[in-house]
């Protein structure tokens, strides 16, 4: 295949292996030795959108899987709605147009056989999948399709794509968050499926309060399940604060951590800690440096004006301690200030490794296992073992098994 | 000093890149313009394969003189080859990264016999 780079050069690059693309990542876990520690990938994607002939037709709406499947035909409309973006950097990234290139065997889900390649590449034992496209849904001017697309999407990974991969692949399942009551009815009807840990919620939308009355029942139903609830960050251009950003890496380098402080600041502010104190929250892909950030803004707000968030018993900060955090995009740029923000978020315990792949910006687990200043406990905990305690999830031979024990991760899953 | 065969000169078309093993390592042949340059392949990043990736020209803003912008062109003279896994740009002349200089691949001298190619370590 060819891809066209610099003023037009052709570059011939073969078709795209993933083992072979990740064989240096191979190497550093055989380096390293992974296979002792679990190692569990909180926020991996596939392209969901791409399996949308087979999604569709488990939406309930005969009118609206009519409608969606007409357009679909000759890519006419778009399902999801997207986002102006450049991903891929101009093809730089080659993984991305050389994506539909990959062969996998046939009879076997392909997102299952590409997952199990990359997890095996970076000696990663279990990946938690996150849709792609569907980051968007939130976006959807309708709830109806907001909420059937959800749906459809929930019933295929739950019963076509989850139970291939021996149970190294396990979901938090899409939130329609556009409407409570149906968040409520797929937290009843997924939430005891296998391979599920938990519920996600977009936080690319327009307009979300997390803290609405009309979402306690969702949260108290994820909480009674002994579930996890993750806001899942992304990037939006379309957002009126980010329409003065003449280019994408501005958007994408504020607009991750821009959701996750609007969102967390309200949960926190709101007292949702004091209300559902044993439902784990967990900000994903926003990278880190924005916690010590919100950390200080609340705090010091806090002090002045505690009248407004009655509920609180302890500083905002504290509350941003109780929750968890993922790894990916880490800024590793000054190794005193992430030293700093692991101090502050007591990252031995609150915070999980992610890779984010294949996305552009993808972390290896050496991006943890290298860090100069963590213990060896610190280590195990982040890549894999508190994700382990967090969601029940078994070691996958004795070594792990040991050190999951060690550091006190292990549970009977 | 080791040296590892890379292949024949006049099979080498400019523009390509071949990838090679010394030893335990990885480089990255490339002729570019005429001129052979030879890099470690491991990205300073985070180890991906820095030198299979695209090549392609450095971007520029140009600046009229009240300083507005003219826009972003491709270079005429600079190019870099880029680390698939996440867009680490490489000064092909230099094998720095073009974010920050002061990083810099490793740098193998290229040498040619006859029409054989060897990478030397």
């Amino acid at each position: 295949m060819d891809l066209i780079a610099d003023r037009g050069r052709r570059v011939t690059v073969e078709e795209l292996n993933t083992t072979k693309l990740l064989a240096h990542a191979t190497e550093q876990a055989r380096d390293r030795n992974y296979k002792r520690m679990m190692i569990v990938d909180c926020d991996a994607h596939h392209y969901e959108q791409e399996n949308f002939g087979e999604i569709l037709p488990y939406m309930e709406s005969d009118v609206y899987r009519q409608l969606l499947n007409s357009g679909r035909a000759k890519s006419r409309h778009t399902i999801v709605p997207g986002g102006v973006g450049y991903q891929d950097m101009g093809g730089r990234v080659t993984r991305y147009p050389l994506r539909s290139t990959e062969k996998t065997e046939p009879g076997r889900q392909r997102d299952v056989q590409l997952g199990e390649r990359w997890m095996d590449a970076m000696g990663v034992d279990y990946s938690c999948l996150f849709p792609t496209g569907m980051l968007n849904i939130g976006l959807h001017p309708q709830k109806e399709i907001e909420t059937d697309i959800c749906w459809a999407y929930n019933r295929w990974l739950t019963e076509k794509v989850l139970p291939e991969a021996g149970g190294r692949l396990y979901s938090m399942l899409s939130l329609p968050f556009s409407d409570p009551d149906e968040s409520l009815r797929h937290v009843e009807r997924f939430g005891d499926c296998k391979h599920v840990t938990g519920f996600m919620v977009t936080t690319v939308r327009s307009n979300m309060a997390v803290h609405d009355n009309a979402l306690m029942k969702v949260y108290r139903a994820i909480e009674e399940r002994g579930l996890s609830l993750a806001f899942h960050s992304g990037p939006n251009w379309g957002e009126p604060v980010f329409k003065s950003c003449n280019r994408f890496i501005s958007v994408h380098a504020l607009g991750f951590s821009f959701y996750n402080i609007l969102h967390c600041t309200n949960w926190v502010i709101n007292g949702m800690g004091e209300r559902f104190p044993k439902l784990p929250v967990m900000w994903v892909e926003g990278g880190l440096s924005w916690i010590p950030f919100l950390m200080q803004r609340l705090d010091h707000e806090y002090m002045l004006r505690p009248s407004e968030c009655p509920l609180l018993k302890k500083k905002p900060s504290d509350y941003m301690r109780d929750m968890y955090y993922s790894t990916q995009p880490m800024e590793i740029q000054d190794m005193d200030a992430l030293q700093t923000t692991f101090r502050m978020m007591n990252a031995e315990t609150q915070l999980l490794y992610a890779s984010d792949y294949p996305h552009w910006d993808f972390d290896l687990p050496s991006t943890i296992y290298d860090l100069p200043f963590l213990t060896e406990k610190a280590k195990h905990n982040i890549l894999g073992g508190t994700a382990a305690r967090l969601f029940k999830l078994p070691p996958r031979n004795e070594e792990q098994k040991a050190n999951l024990i060690k550091f006190g991760n292990y549970t009977a899953a | 000093m080791a040296e590892q065969f890379v292949g024949k000169a006049s099979e080498f078309k400019d523009g390509a890149r071949q990838i090679v093993r010394m030893g335990k390592h990885e480089v990255g042949v490339f002729r570019h313009e005429g001129e052979y340059y030879a890099y470690s392949n491991y990205c300073l990043h985070q180890g991906g394969p820095a030198c299979e990736g695209l090549t392609i020209a450095r971007v520029v803003e140009k600046l009229r003189d009240d300083k507005t912008s003219m826009g972003l062109f491709f270079s005429e003279t600079d190019m870099n080859f880029v680390c698939p896994w996440h867009g680490y740009e490489y000064d092909m002349k230099t094998g720095e990264c073009i974010s920050d200089r002061k990083l810099k691949l490793r740098r193998y001298q290229v040498l040619q016999k006859g029409d054989d190619l060897y990478v030397v370590s």
